[in-house]
């Protein structure tokens, strides 16, 4: 039996109907066709598929659909963009060359906002642990901290 | 599978006498993982998170009470906490990264009864009693017998953990958390600690040893507090207890480490943590 949520979805309000034991993952990738949100290992480990709930970073992959209440707010990647385009933590990892394959990059800009919203100063060791939850296999992680280092 | 989704504790409490052997679901940090392994298959899940009636931490006269459903983020955060029980946020803090933190919760590291579970030694150094709540009523437990044995608990089919409480820490003690593990973030451990020690003019008048995944269950470490009670804190005293330690735990083998290894921890930690207490005493 599918249940329904009516949540703020990056911006917008929209009611979803899934399957409350669905994971938001699939609900975001599959449903909503925001395929932004990646999945690296489905368990927690490596925030390929962190979005925003409620201000908070969380990994979609261990949240239910049910567990979303009526009134949450959901950011994914696709909702960091502004009018003009890219916002400016995520020109700073274009222009900082922090972007190779890709695949980590929308939970570590997810990672980076949510430690941005908490800490408007986060020295470089903040900024290492608000990212500790998101692996990278390809830049060494550097490139990155300093794109976000760099909005700071 | 069925999603219970009650909107209140009543109706939580209610659900869980109909099912009781539904998977109670909080932040789902452990349970998704379950899940996903196909280890686990229950008939139906009970979501509690939401619950705002078990998401608080409140001074409650005698006791600091922490709702079931604070998350390791929400202990970070409070003041509270901060002050006057700085080493659980401690422990909080090294649990997973900080999206782990800010949806699991201090009821579900209990109720995993995994013998890593961080929060496990700071809540028996602190001897904190567990609300355990039916719909027939409530029942406090004290943490020392809470498990019976590797990820068992006293708790009852029809029954949930809805709450802690902890008496108020004596003015002037020096308390820390220790942990081991492969690296520094996101990292399961091999062996934590939380010690809490009161020296009076270089005498030791209040002493709690307790060590996580060094046994099936999380251990207060008696035998060496009773050693030290009364003693006046000297190297000697220090080298002393950290023998006195090694025969009073038996350390586990198992794949994040071997006993040897883990009784040598042991023994380093308490060192240091003697040590440092004698520094500024
Ligand atoms: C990547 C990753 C890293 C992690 N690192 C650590 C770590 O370093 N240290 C550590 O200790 N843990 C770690 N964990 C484990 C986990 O995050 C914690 O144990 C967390 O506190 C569990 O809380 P939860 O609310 O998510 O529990 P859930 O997954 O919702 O539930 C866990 C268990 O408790 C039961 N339960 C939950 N709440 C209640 C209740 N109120 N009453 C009765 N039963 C209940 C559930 O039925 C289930 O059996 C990690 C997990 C992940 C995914
Ligand atoms: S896919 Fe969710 S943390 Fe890896
Ligand atoms: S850029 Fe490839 S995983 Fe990070």
């Amino acid at each position: 039996m599918k249940v329904k949520r009516k949540i703020d979805l990056n911006g917008k309000v929209t009611t979803i109907t899934a399957s409350p034991v669905a994971r938001l993952l699939d609900v975001v990738r599959g449903d909503l066709k925001l395929t932004g949100t990646k999945e690296g290992c489905g368990e927690g480990e490596c925030g390929a598929c962190s979005v925003l709930l409620n201000n908070e970073v969380i990994d979609s992959c261990l949240v239910l659909f049910g567990q979303l209440r009526d009134g949450d707010l959901l950011v994914t990647v696709e909702g960091l963009e502004n009018k003009r385009g890219l916002n400016r933590l995520q020109r700073s990892f274009v222009k900082n060359g922090a972007v190779h394959c890709g695949a980590c990059i929308p939970g570590m800009l997810i990672a980076a906002t949510a430690l941005l919203k908490h800490n408007k100063t986060p020295s470089i060791m903040e900024i290492k642990e608000g990212i500790a939850g998101n692996l990278c296999r390809c830049t060494g992680y550097g490139r990155i901290i300093k794109a976000i280092e760099e909005v700071v | 599978m069925r999603f219970l989704n009650p909107s209140n504790l009543h109706e939580a409490l209610t659900l869980l006498s109909k099912f009781p052997d539904c998977k109670i679901l909080a932040g789902g940090t452990d349970v998704c993982v379950q899940l996903r392994g196909g280890g686990l298959k229950p008939k139906a899940i009970l979501n509690i998170w939401g619950l705002n009636e078990l998401k608080n931490i409140r001074d409650e006269g005698r006791y600091i009470t922490i709702g079931a459903l604070s998350t390791h983020t929400d202990i970070i955060r409070s003041p509270l906490i901060h002050k006057h029980i700085p080493v659980l946020a401690k422990a909080c803090r090294t649990i997973g990264a900080v999206q782990v933190q800010n949806r699991g919760t201090i009821g579900g590291n209990v109720m995993n009864a995994s013998p890593a579970g961080d929060t496990l030694p700071v809540l028996m150094a602190y001897a904190a009693d567990v609300e355990v709540t039916s719909i027939a009523g409530q029942r406090w437990v004290p943490f020392e017998g809470f498990f019976t044995g590797y990820r068992a608990t006293v708790v009852r089919p029809g029954e949930m953990v809805t709450g802690f409480r902890i008496a108020w820490p004596p003015r002037g003690e020096r308390a820390d958390f220790i942990k081991i593990g492969s690296r520094k973030a996101i990292t399961i451990s091999k062996v934590m600690a939380c010690f809490r020690a009161r020296i009076e003019h270089k005498k030791i008048v209040g002493i709690s040893i307790a060590f996580g995944s060094v046994a099936p269950v999380p251990l207060r470490l008696k035998q060496t507090e009773a050693f030290l009670m009364g003693r006046v804190l000297t190297h000697k005293t220090i080298d002393e207890a950290v023998n006195k330690l090694a025969s009073d735990i038996t350390p586990i083998n198992d794949i994040r480490s071997t006993a040897d290894y883990r009784r040598h921890c042991c023994g380093v930690f308490l060192r240091r943590f003697l040590l440092e207490s004698l520094c500024v005493s």
